[in-house]
Parts: structure tokens; sequence; C-alpha cells
């Protein structure tokens, strides 16, 4: 309200700022940081985190919560792997039908998921935990713990084809990140999600079928979750139940640092881009400058709490539970 | 030994007390009787000091005080027993008659539960109530959760020297007639301990038990009647006392209503303990007011309307189709807009632009294949911002820092942009400043002109009389009496309140 440095506009770009800083700060530091090799390594551990945290964005978008990712990116995963040995084994021949099926697999955890929370009135955080714990059992029985190879030449193109100095898959990543902000900001569906974050009383009120529609926001994050399960498998050619990890933390991380509110209503994909780059250039960087991994977390946990802090205006709730 | 002197209160806008003189005595009964909007709950606000006066002193035993919270009040011997219960159900009597006082029963940080279940009997043996204080609340009836309440307050007796001055606001409106008898005979009981001041909007009641009235009106305190000299009638002549300004509700543009088409039909519609059997028919063009108390039924009836609410007998017809499975889509796709009290609530999703909001309802009819054109949108939006002279800088302001009653106008866009031609408004006017409150008197004779039909639960007495042509004055979810009127021949204020109360 009063100039240009006022809390709203200050929130707005606060990410941005503090990418923009990290960035500086490990620069300065050691040079070798802002070279095209080391930021194509951030982007390519980008890649899938950016598509996990995208489809996860919707869904905090509606207010609601998913924590299903890990089991859904396993499950998606090695469904892929098993389907493309099984159908030759090469992007060539009809192997590429396990990409649309592994997508297809990721909007089915997602469907179930939102049946669920929706029909049984689970809570959303609830329903989707349990549904990843679910899916990450059901990858294991599927491998035995197995890691299952995909070596084709075409498919591990993602990685090893650059064009500009960043591997093919940023460029899918960057795909599907536009894809993502077409239906945020272009579709009926994209703004149905803020409408249920900001209102649900009202968006009920105005007609809207809100339960469907949690339904296909949970099958869309799926969607997103399968796609990121598809370049993580891209990136080091091997499925397995542990390809999952650390996406939970990962990406709700980034969601957060990136200015989407916890509560709904609030943020989008660029934001989650935003974040998802804070979350990878203090991975890199410490390592890069030398300091150990247990630091990089604990510098994270307490970037998500300065995120809340930040985006919360604390005069306005009186109790938190 | 009560006292305020001259206690004035403004708010924005609103001069809510006027230089309020109120006292009360000791073993006193004070009746306290207003209007919605006259000013009762502000006066008791300052009473128990949610509030703190702008002007005006406060005196207890001649001594002036200033309550900065409701808990310092407290310590002077004033107690609140709310009309939405205050007692936290899943804990146990005697934990919410000593909440927030339990120190006197804590030995070593460890509370003793004897001793706390031991005074709770005391206390609820003041009220006449026999349970076990280590009950959990939620199993107690109305009844007995009042009693509770009142229990509650009446532990000040042993924390505080000096007198008690006991506020029971609508403590009647949950109970049945033989347990209003035997609260009243417990409060008259109780005045050898206390002082109570009464409020209430059934008048009878208010004869019944109190030694005097205060008559509220606009802020100020218009009479103070004696038991004795009380009387129903002149009573609700001083609440209401003035003449419907005609002009102001644009009476001379309301027109006659298409009597043969029906939009939205009730026949013995009943939903258990919110209203009963309750008929009419909703015309083309016709406002249709439902006046009643806080409570007494109005919004429900809306919100079966639509859809919210499903009734359990009568039927409910919407432009001639029998309604079956309640729910708001329905309803929405038969032309059914709803304009709720809560504008931030239910009326505007604050964080989305004005077209967002305008199209939220409609989003069918601006996308194809689920992607938007919101170039449409923004036209669309653009036209209604001329028509309504909605005050924003441009289609792409969030609606949450728009005012009030910009935000009224763009739920208002939001219905009748999508063809909605059953509009229910319930307090449209609430919050509005003047000019704010016209703008939405003429929509609503534009959408009239334009053969909608309105259902109206408005803001005051006048804004009813002045808009509708039929009011339905509604008391404990009955139908009490319909009136109609057309300009210059329509009810008085007094007629209304005359079967409210």
């Amino acid at each position: 309200m009063n100039g240009i440095l006022n809390r709203e506009t200050l929130v707005k770009w606060a990410p941005l700022i503090v990418l923009f800083i990290l960035i500086l700060f490990f620069t300065v530091l050691e040079p070798r940081f802002f070279s095209v090799r080391n930021l194509a390594r951030i982007a390519i551990s980008s890649a899938p985190a950016l598509m996990v945290a995208i489809g996860v964005t919707f869904i905090i978008i509606m207010g609601s919560i998913d924590l299903s990712m890990e089991g859904t990116v396993s499950v998606s995963a090695v469904v892929f792997a098993f389907a493309f040995l099984a159908l030759g084994g090469t992007i060539l021949s009809w192997a590429w039908l396990a990409l649309p099926l592994a997508v297809l697999v990721g909007a089915a955890i997602g469907f179930l998921n939102g049946l669920v929370h929706v029909k049984l009135k689970v809570p959303s955080f609830m329903a989707s935990l349990a549904m990843g714990f679910v899916g990450t059992g059901f990858a294991l029985l599927l491998t035995g713990g197995d890691r299952i190879r995909v070596e084709d030449e075409v498919f591990r193109g993602l990685l090893t084809e650059r064009w500009l100095g960043f591997p093919v898959m940023v460029y899918v990543a960057l795909a599907f990140l536009l894809i993502g902000w077409f239906i945020q900001s272009r579709t009926a569906l994209g703004r149905n999600f803020y409408a249920v974050g900001g209102g649900e009383e009202l968006a009920h009120a105005s007609g809207l079928n809100v339960n469907r529609l949690r339904i296909m926001g949970f099958m869309l994050a799926g969607v997103f979750y399968a796609v990121g399960a598809l370049l993580a498998v891209g990136r080091i050619g091997i499925a397995e139940t542990a390809t999952g990890n650390n996406f939970m933390f990962m990406s709700i991380t980034s969601v957060v640092v990136g200015g989407t509110a916890l509560w709904g209503g609030v943020g989008g994909v660029w934001n989650t881009l935003v974040g998802v780059l804070i979350v990878n250039v203090i991975g890199n960087g410490m390592v890069v400058i030398g300091l150990p991994g247990y630091v990089q977390d604990g510098v994270l946990g307490l970037l998500v709490i300065i995120a809340v802090v930040l985006s919360t205006d604390r005069k306005s709730v009186s109790f938190v539970k | 030994m009560y006292q305020l002197n001259k206690v004035d209160k403004k708010f924005p806008g609103v001069h809510a007390l006027k230089a309020v003189d109120f006292t009360i005595g000791r073993g006193e009964i004070v009746g306290l009787v207003g209007e919605n909007g006259a000013g009762k709950s502000t006066l008791m606000k300052v009473i128990y000091g949610a509030y703190q006066p702008d002007g005006g002193t406060v005196t207890i035993d001649g001594k002036t005080v200033r309550f900065q919270n409701p808990r310092q009040a407290m310590d002077h011997g004033i107690g609140m027993v709310f009309q939405e219960q205050s007692l936290i159900t899943n804990l146990t009597v005697m934990e919410n008659i000593f909440l927030g006082f339990e120190k006197q029963f804590v030995r070593f940080g460890v509370v003793d539960w004897k001793a706390m279940a031991e005074a709770a009997r005391k206390q609820l043996a003041k009220v006449k109530l026999d349970i076990d204080p280590g009950m959990i609340t939620a199993k107690l009836s109305f009844a007995q959760r009042q009693l509770v309440e009142l229990a509650k307050v009446l532990t000040l007796e042993e924390r505080v020297e000096g007198d008690l001055v006991i506020l029971l606001d609508e403590p009647t409106s949950v109970l049945a007639r033989e347990e209003v008898e035997l609260l009243f005979k417990l409060v008259r009981e109780l005045t050898s301990r206390a002082s109570f001041i009464f409020v209430s909007h059934r008048m009878d009641e208010v004869l019944e038990l109190s030694d005097r009235i205060y008559v509220m009106k606009d802020g100020e305190v218009v009479d103070v009647v004696d038991q004795a000299a009380a009387n129903i009638d002149s009573i609700q002549h001083k609440m209401v006392g003035r003449d419907v300004d005609k002009e102001y509700y644009r009476e001379q543009r309301q027109g006659a209503y298409d009597p043969d088409r029906v939009l939205v039909s009730f026949d013995g519609v009943t939903v258990p303990g919110r209203y009963e059997d309750i008929s009419f028919d909703l015309h083309p063009g016709e406002v249709l007011c439902l006046v009643g108390t806080e409570g007494s039924g109005r919004e429900a009836i809306l919100r079966t309307i639509f859809g919210l609410e499903k009734p359990a007998e009568g039927s409910v017809r919407i432009k001639g189709q029998e309604i079956t499975r309640f729910n708001a889509r329905q309803s929405v796709e038969l032309g059914v807009g709803y304009v709720p009290r809560e504008r931030k609530v239910e009326g505007i999703v604050g964080g989305m632009n004005v077209y967002e909001n305008m199209t939220l309802s409609q989003m069918g009819n601006y996308s194809s294949a689920g992607v938007l054109r919101i170039a449409e949108e923004k036209a669309l939006a653009q036209k209604w911002i001329d028509r309504l002279a909605i005050k924003t800088p441009s289609v792409f302001k969030d609606c949450g820092g728009l005012s009030g009653g910009n935000q009224q106008k763009v739920v208002l866009a939001k219905w009748r942009s999508g063809g909605s031609d059953i509009i229910l408004l319930d307090h449209p006017t609430r919050g509005l400043d003047i000019g704010a409150k016209e703008d939405v008197y003429d929509m609503v004779r534009e959408m009239c002109d334009a053969g909608a039909g309105i259902i109206l639960v408005a803001d005051t007495l006048e804004e009813a009389i002045g808009l509708s042509h039929t009011i339905h004055v509604v008391k404990d979810g009955k139908t009490q009496k319909v009136f109609h009127g057309s300009p210059g021949n329509k009810p008085s204020l007094f007629d209304l309140v005359h079967y409210m109360t």
C-alpha cells in the first residue's frame, strides 16, 4: 500500500530474491558453481523433483495435502520398467507404450487417493500418506527388492543427449512446467482449484462439484508424479522401490519455500519452480563449497520455517493446530 | 450499585451507544429490549468488559472502574451467561465450571480432582442441578447446560468481594416453556446473591421476570419502565417509533408482480428443529421478505431453497420442478443465486480477481473443453462493472481489496450475469454505508423489473417493509402472519414487531 516495499510485495518476491542471493553467495565462494556444467547438474537433479512438486502444488492450492508421492513415483517407475522391458526394451519398438502406461498408473493411484479422501472422508494427509505406503509396499512386491535396469540408449538420451549444455530431460521438465502453467491459468479446472482453496464454502455455494474436483486434482497430481518417475528413471537408468525416496520432503519443502501457502488459494507453478531451484541450489552449493550433507538438511529445515513465518499473517490467525 | 453514566461507543460509520445511562441495584432484575441493531449487544459488551467505552464512566458503588477485558470485569463481580453456550462440550462439568480458575485446586502442580468435584457440587447446588460434576458436558441437555453456565458465573461469589451482576443473553431461546419457568424461579431466588440483566426477544418473558425494563432504539435508551407500569404494546411502539422513508427504499419503483407464474413454491415444508409447516409462493418481480428474530428459521428457509438443507416434510418446487435431491449445484442450474450474509466467507473469494469471481458459478459458459475463454470473461466483467458502477481499478483487482458495497455488487453481478432469476438475499446491506445500501436497493428494483423473484432477509425492519411486496413474519420456526403491501399501503413497524416478539 505504501511504496514498493510493503509486506505483500516483499512476500511475493522473497523466494526469487532468496534464490538470487544463494546463487550469488555460492558463486562468490566458489566461482565454478556458476559454470554451465554445474548449472546443468542442478537442472538435472531439479527436473524430476520439479514434476513431483508441481503435482503437489495443485493439491496445496486446493487447501489439501498429498503425501503419496514417494509410493506413486516408485510404482510408476517400476511398472514402467517392467512394461518397457517386456515390450521390447527400446523406445523404437512397442515399448514406447510403457510411457503412457506409467502416466496412467500415476493417474489411477491419484484417483484412488481422491476417492478414499472424498468418499470415505479421510483427511487428505492421512489418506495420501497411507496410499503412499501402500504404493511403496506394492513396488517392493513387484520387484522383490531387485533393481531393474533400463538401458535403452534412446530413452537414456533424456540424460545423455544435450542441447546447449543441458540434457533433454531438462527441456521435458520445462515443457511440463508450461503445461502445468496452462492448466493453472487457462483452464476451468485450474481456476476451480483456486476457488476451492480460497473459499470452499463459496465454491460449493456457487454450484461447483467440490468432491469431483478434489478427485480430479489428485489424479492430475498423480500424472505429474508419474512424469517425475520417468525422469528419475531416465536420470539413473534404474527403476526400484527406492526411486521414490526423498521426494516427499523435497517436494513439500520446495512448494512451501516457493511461497505457495499451505492453507490454499495462493501460489502456483512458478513459485514451485523457484522453490525447487532454491532447494537444489542449496544442496548442490553445499557440496561444491565442501560442507557435509547433514548441514544441508538443517538449512532446508530452517528455510521451511522461515518461509511459513514470512507467508503467514499472524495478526489474522489466532490459533494454529 | 452498578452504574453507567453517559456511556458512548462509536464504531467506524456507526454511533452504537449514545450517552447511555444505566443503573442496576442490589438484587434487582433489569430487562433490556430493543430491535436488532438497537445497541443491546454493544451495551452488554461494555458492561462485561469486552468493549471499552469511548466516553462516559462506569461506576460500582460510586467508584469509577475501567475494564480492559472480561477477566477484569469478572474480578469486579460481573459475569456473563452467553446465548451461544460457551461451555466446552468435551470437558467435564467441573472442568468447565472452573475453566481458567483451576489454580485453587492445584497442589504441587497436580490437580486435586476430588476437591474440584466437591467445589463444583457446591456450585451446582446453587442452581439446584443434581448431576455428577465429573460428567462430560456433551451429555447434558441444553437446559442443564444453561444451568451449568449459570453455576459457572456464580463461582464469582466466592472469589469476589461485593455484589454480583449477571448478564443473561437470550437464556430462554433454546428452552421449552416448563424449563423457562424453572429458570425464572431460580433467577428470582438467586436475587439474594446477585442482580441480573435479562436480555430477550420474547417480550412477555421480559415483562414477567424484570423489575425494570430498559427500552433501546438506535443506540439510545428511549424509556425505562417499571414492571407495574409496563405494557407490551407501548414498549413495542417505543422500540420502533419512526416512519419509513419511502424514497430511500425506492418504493416509487416498486411494480406489480406477475401472480400467474410461480418461481418457488413451498407447501407445508418442515425442517425439524429449524422451521415447521412453511408455505409460500414466489412470483416473478416479487420481493418476498422473511421477517423474524435471529434464529427464528429465516436463514434455514433460504438454505433449503438453495439446496443446503433437506426438509423432512412438505414439497418444494422450483419453476414447477419438484425437488427431491437437495444440492446446491442443482439449485444453481435451476436459476437460484444466493447472496450470503458473510460476504468474506461465502460471497467472494479473496485472492481471486473480479472476473474470476464473476464467472465462478458459470464457468461452463466461458470454457470450451475445459479451456477458459478469458477474453470473454473480462468482457463480461467489464460490462457489469459499467452497468453496476462497480468501483474497481480494473478487472484484475483482487476482490478481497474492494469495499463491502463493491464486493456485494460483484456477488450480485455473478448471479445476474449467469441468468439466475431467483435471488436469495441474506442481509444484503449489512455493514454497507448509506450510498452502497441505496445501490443495493436500486439493484433489487432492477432485478424485479427484469422478472426475477427475490427472497430477502433484511438487515432492518424498515428495509423489509420498504422493499417487499410480501412479508412473512416467522417466529420460532412458524409463520405468524403474512402481510401484503403496495407502495403507500404497507404494514407498519409496529405490526411486524407485534408478531415477532
